[in-house]
């Protein structure tokens, strides 16, 4: 198993503030806007910077995606900044029209997604955004895992022409992945290579598989680690040739089974080469209030869970 | 342009209208009709926009819309008139108005850049959106130092969405004074009047509070009076305020068996109903 170590843990969401700093920088016309959650998307350096390129719509999250869309006839790229919960769902329909269908060059770029948002509890603990987003057609969709990913994911968007979500989230979380790494979308990331299962897993969940892993090898599992942070469009090509050679997967995302990463891989697989699979995944449920680590236990999403499901899918090959 | 042209082309895009929604058997005539004076006024008088001619002697449409006045339909299911205007004013030819609503058009029931149609920047139908989309197109105009204008159309069953009001409390508030939005002020919807289905109150009354510059157009539906309202909005364009017009019309306009009432604000006329229609309607332009 590859040793990953980190000397600082930091919030996925200021990766994505501090790339907008940089982003202010170096793409003019990137323009960023919130509906009453600067704070929380740690975008306050760039509107200090530039701030006639900030637009504050309060809180009214349908009118900026509205917003966001016309602001692109004129070749700006907006980055529509809110929490998770109220850039997907509450806001659906104003996605689908107005910037998916209308192919706008919108960036929903939201924050706080899933359990880890912690003691708030389920009313913004959004569970069902990657179903959503992508079920939608047009929409890339992109969950990064650490400070370092979601800041080269923010930067690597404004490059691309087209709609955007992109989900992080709250807490501090190991920082593991390389500062200068080059984030390319729809490219699957070899955490690490090993022959008996792969674990395929997103966001928060990575670190998680990091640790599934090391435990795995004291039990003598040799576990091939993939990190997808874009789930659409899918690496298929990544996912197939690992699970040839393993025969059996395990998906770990901090969503719903429904929908999500672990659906995703299994259209795949079911259409191209048969295995076993099982999901790590929220089941069918809601969340609620308690700390982001009590959570990941609770719901089934820590280490421990992967290494259960790793087990049970190696004795179903 | 003398009102007198601007009138013969309305009759024009009204004949366009009846014909298309009878030919695929579906379609919006009723706000179609209603709004016909205020689109052909706007693109044919009113905005400044791109006249440079491209492939096949059509206008060179650029998405951007750089250095032009934009028009935004938030009341998508006006399509007809949309789509008649847009050819007319010679973005595409006139006779793919034929092809409406059927398989393979780029002329979809509801406006949409998915098909790559020249003229329509955005897709609207689901309601409310527009006014969004048209204050976020006029504050990239302010941000590009453009300082062209920004008009959008909407219904006023529409004022019922949630949206519109999230909208019209930011504009004021941002001081988004390049944009002129316009209510089709004919008090019908689907369902029946305004007033019976969820009445809008008074909506002058409601705008002036949030901030706005409130003009009304009384006769919606006479082409003088509306270049003239146009031309006062324009006016009150880049004084701190965003402008609204209350564009007061009525439903199924041109036609007398359709105005009056929300009966024909989804329905396409039969044979008898069409050569009826286009009786009343002067063929000015050469039909499609």
């Amino acid at each position: 198993m590859k040793k990953y170590t980190y000397t600082e843990s930091k919030d996925t969401r200021s990766g994505f503030g501090d790339a907008m700093t940089e982003l202010g920088e170096s793409h003019p016309n990137v323009v960023a806007l919130c509906a009453d959650l600067v704070g929380s998307l740690k975008i306050a350096p760039f509107i200090k910077n530039h701030p006639e390129r900030f637009i504050q719509t309060g809180i009214a999250e349908a009118n900026m995606m509205g917003i966001a869309a016309g602001l692109t006839i004129g070749g700006k790229i907006p980055y529509a900044t809110t929490f998770a919960n109220f850039g997907s769902g509450r806001v659906y329909d104003q996605i689908r029209q107005s910037i998916a269908y209308s192919d706008k060059n919108v960036k929903v770029a939201v924050s706080h997604a899933g359990l880890t948002l912690g003691e708030d509890g389920a009313t913004h603990q959004i569970l069902e955004d990657l179903a959503m987003m992508r079920a939608m057609p047009n929409m890339v969709v992109i969950n990064p895992c650490d400070y370092n990913q979601t800041k080269a994911a923010t930067k690597a968007i404004a490059d691309y022409h087209g709609p955007v979500y992109l989900r992080f989230g709250r807490p501090v979380v190991p920082v593991f992945t390389a500062a200068d790494q080059k984030f390319e979308i729809g490219k699957a990331w070899m955490v690490n290579e090993g022959k008996d299962v792969t674990i395929v897993a997103t966001g928060h969940l990575v670190w998680e598989a990091i640790k599934a892993g090391e435990i795995l090898e004291q039990k003598g599992i040799d576990a091939e680690i993939i990190n997808i942070h874009t789930i659409k469009p899918l690496d298929e090509a990544a996912i197939l040739k690992s699970v040839k050679k393993t025969k059996c997967v395990v998906t770990c995302e901090e969503h719903q089974a429904n929908g999500g990463l672990g659906d995703a891989v299994a259209q795949v697989l079911t259409q191209n080469f048969l295995a076993p699979q099982e999901y790590i995944a929220v089941n069918n449920s809601f969340g609620e209030s308690g700390t982001p680590e009590e959570l990941m236990v609770k719901y089934g999403l820590s280490a421990e869970n992967i290494v259960a499901a790793v087990e049970k899918v190696i004795s179903r090959k | 342009m003398q009102t007198k042209e601007l009138q013969d082309i309305a009759s024009q895009v009204r004949r366009d209208i009846v014909r298309m929604v009878h030919g695929c058997k579906s379609g919006h005539p009723g706000g179609s009709l209603g709004c016909a004076d205020v689109v052909v006024a706007l693109y044919f008088q009113q905005m400044k926009i791109n006249n440079r001619k491209g492939k096949g002697g059509f206008i060179s449409f650029k998405m951007d819309g750089t250095d032009e006045d934009l028009f935004f339909l938030s009341n998508g299911h006006t399509s007809p008139l949309f789509y008649s205007v847009l050819a007319r004013r010679g973005y595409f030819g006139a006779e793919e108005l034929g092809t409406f609503r059927k398989l393979n058009s780029r002329l979809q029931g509801h406006p949409t850049t998915h098909e790559g149609l020249p003229g329509i920047r955005v897709a609207s139908g689901s309601l409310g959106q527009g006014l969004s989309v048209a204050i976020g197109a006029a504050l990239a105009k302010k941000l590009n130092g453009d300082d062209k204008n920004v008009y959008v159309l909407m219904g006023d069953g529409e004022q019922q969405e949630g949206q519109v009001w999230e909208a019209a409390q930011f504009a004021p508030h941002h001081k988004v004074d390049n944009l002129v939005a316009i209510i089709d002020y004919n008090g019908q919807q689907i369902d029946g009047s305004t007033d019976q289905v969820m009445s809008n109150r008074d909506l002058k009354a409601k705008y002036k509070a949030f901030g706005w510059n409130v003009i009304d157009i009384k006769e919606g539906n006479n082409m003088e009076a509306v270049v003239a309202g146009l031309r006062k909005a324009k006016r009150l364009t880049g004084k701190g305020q965003p402008v609204m017009i209350l564009l007061h019309t009525e439903m199924g306009a041109g036609v007398d068996f359709m105005m009056g009432s929300h009966k024909w604000h989804g329905v396409a006329p039969n044979d008898e109903q069409l050569a009826a229609a286009l009786a009343q309607l002067p063929e000015t332009l050469g039909d499609y």
